[in-house]
Parts: C-alpha cells; structure tokens; sequence
C-alpha cells in the first residue's frame, strides 16, 4: 500500500478500541487434530482389511472401531468445550441451517461415530468370543448379542468409507466459509484434510502395528512417506507462493516468514513432514521399524503443530 | 423494502457521539462495541491529517455470517437487516471468522455474538437508528434502498456522478448495504494503515486477547 512506503502518506490508527485476535484456539487445532485420526485410521484400517487382511485382520478389526471412537469423541468433545453456550449444541440439530459447512459437519460426524460405536462393540465382541471363558460375566453378555455379526461389521465397513472421507474434509469448508480468512481456500484444505487423515492413520498403524511384517510396515511407510510429501509441497506453495494471490495473503504470511510463527511454523514442517520422509526413505532401505515408528509418531505429533500455526496466523490480521 | 446506511466521511468529525449512543441503546457491555468510529493519522509532522471512519455491520446482502451460522441465529429480516437472535446462538464464532468487516463481538455478558442490527427494535417502531439520531452534522443517513425518492438513495445517486460512493472489501463479494462517501484507503482498508505500538491516543490496549467467556 502506498500509505506504508511513502513517508509523505505514513498512515498510523491512533485511536481504535481493542480488536479480538485469536477468536478459534487451540480447541479447534486440537478438534481438527484428532478428526484427521479418527477418520484416518478408518481409512487406512480398511485397506489394510483389503489388503493384509489375514495377517493383520483381527487386530484391526478391534483397534480401527476402537482408536476411531475414541479420537472422535476427543474431537466431538473439545468442538463441544470450544463453544460459548455448550449447552446449547442440540440447536444444531433443532434449528439445522444447512448452507453451514458446521452443521453438515456435525450431523455427519454425529452419524459416523454412531457407525463407529457399533463397529467397535462388534471388534470386541469377536475379541471377547474368542476369549470367552477368561472374560467377566458384563463382556459375556457382549458375546451374546449375536447380531453383533461380522457380516454387519463389513458392510458398516463400507459406510464408515464412505462417511469418513466427508467427515474428514468438512473442516475445510468451514474455513473456506469463514470468508475474512482469506488464506484458506477451500480446494487447498480439502486436499490438506484428506492427506493429514492419511498421514495420521498409516502413523498410527505403523506404531501400534510393531509385530506385523515388513511389507504390511512398508505399505504403510509408503502411504506415509507420500501424504507427507504432498502436504509439505501444498505447505511449500503457499509459502513461497501464497503472496501472489491477494494483498492480504501476504500480510498474513509474514507472520511466517519474518514474525512470531515462524520457528513454530518450521519446527511443525520439519516434524511432520521431512524428518518423517527421510526416516521413510532410510527404512525402506535398511527394513527397520523401529525407524518407522519413530516417523508415526513425529508425524502426529508435528501434525498438530503445523495446523496449530495455519489456524492461528490469519487470525493475527485486523479486519476492519 | 431493503434498508441501507450511509455515512459521509467528508462531514463526520469523529466526535463519538454515533459510538456512545449505540452502546447507551443497545445496552452494549464493556470490552464490546456495535459501532466505533477509528482514527487514523495520515502524513508527516507538519503535515498531517486526521480521518475518521465510523465502523459497523454492514449487513451484506450475501452475508458470510448468515452462511456460516450453523443454528440460523443470524438471519435476515424482511427489510434487509441481518438480525440476530441471541437465544438460538450457540456461541462457536463462526461468524466471527466469517465476517470480512471484524463487525460481530462475543457478548461477554451472555456468551453468544452479537453486532449492529441497526436497531431493529427501533427501525420496528418507525424510529431512526440511534446512531443517526445522535450525529451532529447528520454524517449518517438511513433509508429505503428500494425506494429512489428515499434521502438515502438520493445521495448515492448524487454522489456516484462523481465516483464517490464506496463499500469496504467489495472483492469479498459480500453486496454490503453500508455505503461511504469521501473515504479512500486509509478508511476502507485496514491494512492501508498499521496499528503500532505507542502511538494510541487514551487507549494503550490494542487486541483482546480473550474472546467472550473463555
């Protein structure tokens, strides 16, 4: 703008009232977070049904429901927390608006862990059959629900597919909805929505899956190595490229490049993504899981950083 | 009927009394504003110039708040206003990022958003708002946007002859019914001016680091 580079037009606000700053916290990153598991591990849960299903089909049958269920419910419970009247969530579905990306969202979510619940209670009711007379009487009464079947599971399978790639994307376009935010664009977000649900779900496998052979690990990896890679490169794009697009764009991204995000902003890139694409790369090398276990778990937890840092920066920017 | 606000620039003197009025009306608490009218210091010592903008809802004819709202709390009302409804509001401030204009606040008191209605209760009862009331140079004008007799559309037909009648961030699509007159960068884009340290006049507090409740 004119106004900032030349001193003749040196425009300052000298007096305004106090401007919210972060409106969506930490709640939110930690809502987005544990969504990209929940659906993730369904996602990646079911090709590997498909396609390691003997070797690793009792397992994930039980752990998929179960580790969905419960990173659903973290994220079901801080969207709820995050809220400045909670009590009033059932006004979503009372009063729907259905052009709201949060309603859609919420009543998808909502269906997808009822999904979940009933696939989980019929994981650990082939766990408890298998088991039966080590169990107590209340896991006894599970194993007597026999329509609780497996039949039931796999075609709930096929649903949960299908509602965990929405479920999964919806935040996206929340954010392309929340207008005044001009960095995030919905076609952007879509893509970085699904590949962080891989990026997760291969994560999680290849840390609870450390006795399953090496090339269920590497299917994994691979799942793992890429989703990384494309997120780095979108990541990389609108870093480098991002300023391009609007004036505001660029405003925002300096909060990346020369302000206070920026060591936050790199530690998540470095975290996630490149020291996960490397550990990949020297384990398809050397087959060591161990390497890939420690690339599931900085990918997680550098996953939160990097989406912590997108969420908050074009925040930093005064609208009016 | 489709009401629309104006306010020429060229006569506000940023005297507050628009800022005062609304949070007497609406019984706006602290810390929360529905209008505030922004200064701004243009120039060099000793050439120097002082602008004020009085900034509101716009009430958009394609309202990301109204799209975003998940409850319909936020809704149009038959003459245009986008209304809110506080006991349908859930509190998730979507529309707080949605809004482009910064225009909508968490209500600290009851914990749900809340904006300029335009004082619909008042507009209800064939009052003027009470901003436009309280101005002493009759800065604000409101009225009928669909009716060309009305005071309103007069003077955005008399002022776009000569190029003069602006919205804030058209780019963003949103079709704002809140029209100025005489502004230019320094009062329609926020980033055309910065926000530093040290420089504000009575009020050393520059960001809310804590939205409503939380």
């Amino acid at each position: 703008m004119v106004e900032h580079t030349v001193a003749a037009t040196n425009a300052i606000v000298t007096l305004d009232v106090p401007i919210p700053q972060v409106i969506w916290g930490w709640m939110i990153t930690l809502n987005m977070w544990a969504k990209s598991i929940g659906t993730g591990v369904v996602l990646v849960g079911a090709y590997l049904l498909a396609r390691h299903g003997r070797e690793v089909g009792e397992s994930v049958k039980v752990s998929m429901p179960l580790i969905s269920f419960i990173f659903l419910n973290i994220f079901l419970l801080f969207t709820l927390l995050d809220l400045h009247q909670p009590l009033r969530m059932w006004h979503i579905f009372a009063y729907p608006n259905w052009t709201s990306a949060i309603t859609v969202g919420a009543w998808l979510a909502t269906l997808f862990t009822a999904v979940i619940f009933i696939m989980m209670l019929i994981g650990l009711r082939s766990f408890v059959v298998a088991r039966k007379e080590k169990m107590p009487r209340f896991c006894r009464k599970l194993a007597e629900m026999e329509f609780l079947s497996d039949s039931l599971y796999n075609k709930l399978l096929k649903v949960a597919v299908v509602l965990a790639l929405p479920v999964t994307m919806y935040t996206a376009t929340i954010m392309g909805e929340a207008t005044a935010r001009e960095l995030w664009q919905t076609p952007t977000e879509l893509v970085q929505m699904l590949l962080a649900a891989i990026l997760t779900g291969s994560a999680v496998y290849l840390i609870i899956g450390q006795k399953w052979s090496y090339e269920v690990k590497r299917d994994l990896a691979i799942m793992l190595g890429v989703s990384a890679f494309l997120s780095f490169v979108i990541y990389m794009g609108e870093y480098y490229f991002g300023a391009m697009k609007a004036e505001e764009v660029a405003a925002i991204l300096t909060a990346v490049k020369e302000g206070p995000y920026s060591a936050m902003f790199w530690a998540g890139q470095w975290i996630a993504f490149i020291i996960p694409m490397a550990l990949v790369y020297l384990s398809l090398k050397s087959r060591s899981g161990s390497l890939l276990f420690l690339a599931g778990v900085l990918a997680i937890v550098g996953l939160y950083i990097t989406k912590h840092v997108w969420l908050i920066i074009p925040q930093l920017l005064p609208l009016s | 009927m489709k009401l629309g606000f104006l306010v020429d620039l060229n006569l506000c003197m940023g005297c507050k009394g628009c800022e005062v009025a609304c949070k007497v009306e609406n019984q706006v608490p602290l810390h929360s504003w529905r209008l505030r009218v922004k200064y701004v210091d243009v120039g060099v010592y000793p050439e120097t110039k002082r602008t004020y903008t009085p900034l509101r809802c716009n009430h958009c004819e394609d309202a990301p708040c109204e799209r975003i709202c998940p409850v319909s709390a936020l809704h149009y009302l038959e003459n245009g206003i986008v209304n809110i409804d506080k006991e349908r509001c859930i509190g998730c401030a979507g529309c707080m990022m949605a809004c482009p204009y910064g225009a909508i606040y968490m209500d600290p008191v009851t914990n749900t958003a809340d904006k300029c209605t335009f004082c619909a209760h008042r507009v209800a009862s064939s009052m003027m708002p009470a901003c436009v009331v309280a101005c002493p140079v009759e800065a604000n004008i409101f009225g009928d946007l669909d009716d060309p007799a009305s005071q309103i559309s007069q003077y955005i037909m008399r002022h776009q002859k000569e190029g003069g009648v602006q919205v804030r961030k058209p780019e963003k699509n949103t079709h704002p019914k809140h029209f100025y007159v005489g502004g230019g960068q320094v009062h329609l884009n926020p980033l055309a001016s910065k926000r530093e340290e040290g420089y504000n006049l009575f009020n050393k507090i520059t960001h809310l680091d804590h939205i409503g409740g939380h």
